[in-house]
């Protein structure tokens, strides 16, 4: 007997000696595909606007940034700005997202864009989120050849481009959009909740242990074009 | 690992009496338990979904079977690949296996408990692959050839001081001057150090907080980004995954997430929680192109249905150890494993068997803490006090011990010998301890060596209550 044969036999002799009640191989089958939710916390519940706020105010207490466009002319300039801010070469590697081909960085001779994954030397990265959180102001992305995964980990700085429509109250909701989006998951998805952290040398609570040591979140207001 | 739970005493004695432990673990209070309380405070459904969590894993282990097999095919549909493992020896062996198939030299780690319950490293290691831990706290310890003391802090028994003279003896290369004063500038040396590891490892190798049977996914949580760098860069990803982390649906696995991290540090959620199903697609521009699960029992399926099945739903926040008066006064270290606190204590014994581990489910004072604590309100003092009486009945801990409670027995099943014995000893008590309290007293020294005992005020209950004094 091999060891899946092994470790199932086992399990099935442990639960037939007990006294818990499977259920049936339909009511498994059904529970998967209804998926259904379980208790979803209030707060995040309410209109775009003040789940907008909320996710501001979220992501802010754990060391995000945020700063909203009125539109994607304006992400250049944003960029730009941000990274003059902190002192940083105005270079930036940008994910192959349709939505930031919109972007006219001819606009914005001074900043140099690439697109792709990330590679070690770069110091910033875009990236496009399919949604946010506003339960705890967490960013969702996802892998894709529009998104790599590379660049919401290696670059130092991260910049994240989320659409205000893609605002949602809870995490179950970013479920159903992607679920909408496609059949089969993404082979990752991020949940990001601030810049990366530490404590792990007495208790000390540290930015930037490995991943970003930034976290900037622009969000669009995407109302007029939707 | 080797286990010395067998020495729990002695570690224990050795705990208290460091001075550098003391200080590190006095900073335990101040912490996780304090943000823990202000996350729950901000979540008025936070009991409701310890409700849920507790009923998702339940219903869970109760279909364990079915859902493992659903879990796998779902894996295998995604382009992955599951391997079965009965024990720790089974599992090294597979990663080695994985490891060889595509000539790997070194190896970046996430932190898993897993890996260190089956010593993953050294196997690695005695076979010619170098394993590099990348959790800041793992890389410090793993520097140091010890287990961690705290499931998610495991270096939270060592100084800066000691931290820094570790680097220094291992990071050779660097100035020698060089100021290793504050965390910010260690965790920069660790940072730079470790960052070169992780583009040139050939495999990078995940514990999973979850597995998700929908699915077929696999969830690490972290704050450092460290496991996203071990999964994402290097060509093949092994996720070590026990068979009890098994969970039905994205919802399922989303409600859990909600309390572990409030459980665990007290924040609302984790930096970084990453899903990941199957391996890198045709189109992607990044990720791995291989990816491995080892599912591994040892013991679990055993545990399952039986006295301590509770301890499945363990989710290995933490919070049990955080809370303990036990665990806070002689450290993770002295448990003489990977697990450790009130969870360790039930843990160990079910997975090594009681022989060698029979003095673990000691290291309570039943104040209860622990269950109030527990996200997934799991009974730790019932299983303590059952692994106690299986212990006795085994005839297994000190003679005196066992002596000292016989006698006892012996005495409270006769009530007309016990109460007129205890009212003369409570009696005799309250006259010599009329200060309120001793600070020795003959056969109590185990108690008094580091702690006053309260004096008797001179009347058993059973008195007082027959007078009416109620």
């Amino acid at each position: 007997m091999g060891p899946r044969e092994l470790i199932l036999g086992n399990i099935a002799k442990s639960l037939k000696e007990s006294a818990l009640s499977p259920s049936s191989r339909q009511e498994i089958e059904t529970r998967l595909s209804a998926h259904a939710n379980n208790t979803v916390p209030r707060r995040g519940q309410g209109e775009n606007e003040a789940q907008t706020a909320l996710f501001i105010a979220e992501a802010e207490r754990v060391n995000a940034t945020t700063e909203r466009l009125d539109g994607l002319e304006q992400v250049g300039e944003a960029v730009l700005r941000y990274l003059a801010s902190h002192n940083l070469p105005g270079s930036v590697k940008v994910a192959p997202h349709p939505l930031l081909e919109n972007v006219d960085w001819s606009k914005h001779p001074t900043l140099d864009v690439a697109r792709g994954r990330a590679e070690d030397s770069d110091q910033a990265s875009l990236s496009v989120a399919r949604a946010g959180v506003a339960e705890t102001g967490t960013l969702v992305l996802h892998s894709g050849p529009e998104c790599p995964t590379t660049l919401n980990f290696l670059p130092d700085n991260h910049i994240v481009l989320l659409p205000q429509s893609q605002l949602v109250g809870a995490y179950e909701e970013a479920w159903e959009m992607l679920r909408g989006d496609s059949n089969a998951m993404p082979r990752t998805v991020n949940w990001v909740t601030g810049p990366s952290r530490s404590a792990d040398i007495e208790q000390t609570l540290l930015l930037g242990a490995h991943g970003p040591r930034r976290l900037h979140i622009l969000i669009i207001n995407d109302k007029k074009t939707t | 690992m080797q286990s010395t739970s067998r020495h729990f005493n002695s570690n224990a004695r050795k705990g208290i009496a460091d001075a550098k432990l003391q200080a590190a673990l006095s900073k335990l209070s101040h912490g996780f338990p304090v943000k823990r309380l202000a996350a729950m405070a901000r979540l008025p459904e936070f009991e409701a979904l310890r409700d849920d969590a507790r009923d998702i894993k339940e219903h869970t282990l109760a279909n364990l079977g079915t859902y493992l097999e659903i879990y796998e095919a779902k894996v295998l549909e995604s382009g992955g690949h599951v391997h079965w493992a009965t024990d720790a020896a089974d599992a090294c062996e597979i990663i080695l296996g994985i490891c060889r198939d595509v000539d790997a030299k070194t190896v970046t780690k996430g932190k898993s408990m897993i890996s260190e319950e089956i010593a993953v490293n050294e196997y690695l290691e005695n076979n010619g692959v170098q394993p590099i831990e990348t959790d800041l706290g793992e890389y410090i310890i793993q520097l140091r050839h010890e287990p961690p003391s705290h499931i998610i802090a495991p270096a939270i028994h060592l100084s800066k001081e000691q931290v820094a003279e570790t680097f220094r003896g291992e990071h050779r290369h660097l100035q020698t001057g060089r100021n290793l004063d504050e965390p910010r500038t260690l965790l920069e040396e660790a940072r730079g150090e470790l960052r070169r590891k992780f583009i040139a490892a050939d495999v990078g190798i995940t514990g999973a907080n979850m597995v998700i049977a929908e699915t077929g996914t696999s969830i690490i949580v972290t704050n450092e980004g460290n496991g996203d760098l071990t999964q994402t860069l290097p060509k093949t990803h092994i996720v070590i995954a026990s068979i009890e982390k098994v969970v039905p649906t994205l919802e399922d696995a989303t409600t859990i997430l909600r309390v572990l991290a409030r459980s665990a540090t007290g924040q609302e959620m984790s930096v970084y929680n990453t899903f990941s199903t199957g391996p890198k697609r045709p189109e992607d521009l990044d990720g791995p192109e291989n990816y491995h699960v080892v599912m591994l029992d040892n013991g679990r399926s055993k545990m399952l249905g039986g006295e301590f099945h509770d301890m499945l739903r363990c989710i290995r926040c933490s919070a049990c150890l955080n809370h303990c008066p036990v665990y806070k006064a002689i450290g993770g270290h002295a448990y003489g494993w990977v697990y450790s606190g009130p969870m360790g204590a039930v843990l160990i014994p079910g997975l090594q068997g009681l022989a060698e581990t029979h003095d673990l489910p000691g290291a309570s004072t039943f104040c209860g803490k622990c269950e109030d604590v527990c996200p997934m309100r799991i009974p730790l003092p019932r299983m303590l006090r059952s692994w106690r009486e299986k212990a006795y009945a085994a005839r297994l801990g000190s003679t005196k011990a066992r002596f000292g409670l016989a006698a006892w027995a012996f005495l409270a099943r006769r009530p007309s010998f016990y109460r007129p014995i205890m009212a003369f000893g409570v009696g005799l008590l309250a006259l010599i301890g009329r200060r309120g309290r001793f600070s020795t007293l003959p056969l109590a020294g185990g108690w008094t060596a580091s702690r006053d005992l309260s004096a008797p005020e001179g009347t058993t209950f059973l008195s007082q209550w027959k007078r009416g004094k109620r």
